[in-house]
């Protein structure tokens, strides 16, 4: 039942806010539809009692009313089932294959690396210095996949955040399978100020950190 | 002063890869003696067991981060003077802050080179 004054007249914006609240508490599920039925069938029967005022709010409900089907419309279009049941967890296999690969490339890498450390350890003088210069470098060039990989555990957390908003819309829009809860819980210590790597442009260099220290 | 390179050195990282490469380097640079942990449990664990002269540690670890580890470490009576270095990523400001803060000995951000870290162990080292 509507929350109605005793004398039947509404006494201005408050009450039809009043009103549409408390459908909105009695029936959380209500279809848009529901709703600008009953609007409408309100400002049937108060038409000749409401202000200009109240009448422009009631056709702006009635309107978003018409916008939230059209909205449902759109997204049951965009097959978000297919996104989150597909799409993603396709997108997030392929990037850890990635990072499964590049480990392996970079191992196969070390290994040999290694081999050539050995080597370097039986020669003396320039053969040597070089042999372990070239190592070295190839030591540093390898840490790319320590940094590629931390780059793709990112992107997998923005494909999962989209993710879960695609299952919030849904499941405010969708019924279906609204019983769908977001899983993102809180941070641990220290994991609040993970950013990971930067990109290039963004990032501060060796002598930048090292500038920063020194002025503690 | 001389630095004595015979000390154990323990390494922490999540990345298998990462820990054979600064195994190597620091190999490289006469410290032979590199033990590894793949996070900061691990590693507290390993610290409270032995004795090590030196940290190098990643900070993007679970269960336990890298400035995690850094805060026991330095809580705890025993290991509290340990040289730590972070090797991490993490390049923003706030990072550097909240580790020098923790008591962090000295901070190189990734991707690194061997000549950075040698440089960074020396005068860690140098003032332990």
């Amino acid at each position: 039942m509507l929350d109605v004054p005793e004398d039947g007249r509404l006494s201005g914006l408050d009450a039809l806010k009043q009103k549409l609240a408390s459908i909105r508490e009695q029936q959380p599920g209500i279809e848009a539809g529901l709703v600008t039925e009953v609007v409408r069938a309100v400002l049937t029967t108060i038409s000749d009692d409401l202000t200009a005022k109240e009448a422009a709010l009631l056709r702006e409900v009635e309107e978003l009313g018409r916008t939230i089907a059209s909205a449902k419309s759109d997204i049951a279009a965009l097959r978000v089932d297919d996104i989150n049941d597909h799409d993603i967890p396709f997108a997030t296999d392929e990037l850890d294959a990635i990072v499964e690969h590049t480990a392996h490339a970079t191992n196969a890498i070390l290994e040999s690396c290694e081999m050539l450390d050995e080597v370097s350890a039986t020669l003396s003088g320039d053969p040597a210095a070089r042999l372990q210069a070239a190592t070295t470098k190839i030591y540093e060039a390898c840490s790319f996949q320590d940094i590629t990989g931390q780059r793709i555990t990112k992107v997998v957390t923005t494909l999962k955040a989209i993710e879960q908003k695609v299952v919030h819309i849904i499941g405010t829009f969708g019924p279906s399978i609204g019983s769908m809860k977001p899983t993102i819980g809180p941070v641990a210590n220290g994991a609040d100020l993970l950013n990971g790597p930067q990109l290039p442009a963004q990032a501060m260099d060796q002598s930048d950190i090292d500038k920063l220290l020194a002025d503690f | 002063m001389a630095i004595d390179k015979s000390m154990n050195v323990l390494i922490v990282d999540d990345y298998k890869t990462m820990l054979r490469i600064i195994r190597n380097l620091l190999k490289q640079i006469d410290f032979n003696n590199v033990e590894e942990a793949s996070d900061g449990s691990e590693a507290l664990s390993k610290l409270r067991g032995g004795n090590y002269g030196l940290i190098i540690s990643d900070w993007n670890m679970a269960p336990m981060t890298g400035l995690q580890l850094l805060q026991e470490v330095r809580a705890d009576h025993r290991l509290k003077t340990t040289p730590f270095i972070m090797i991490t990523a993490e390049s923003k400001t706030e990072n550097v802050v909240a580790a020098k803060a923790a008591g962090v000995s000295n901070y190189i951000v990734k991707p690194f080179n061997a000549e950075t870290l040698k440089d960074k162990i020396e005068k860690v080292l140098a003032h332990a």
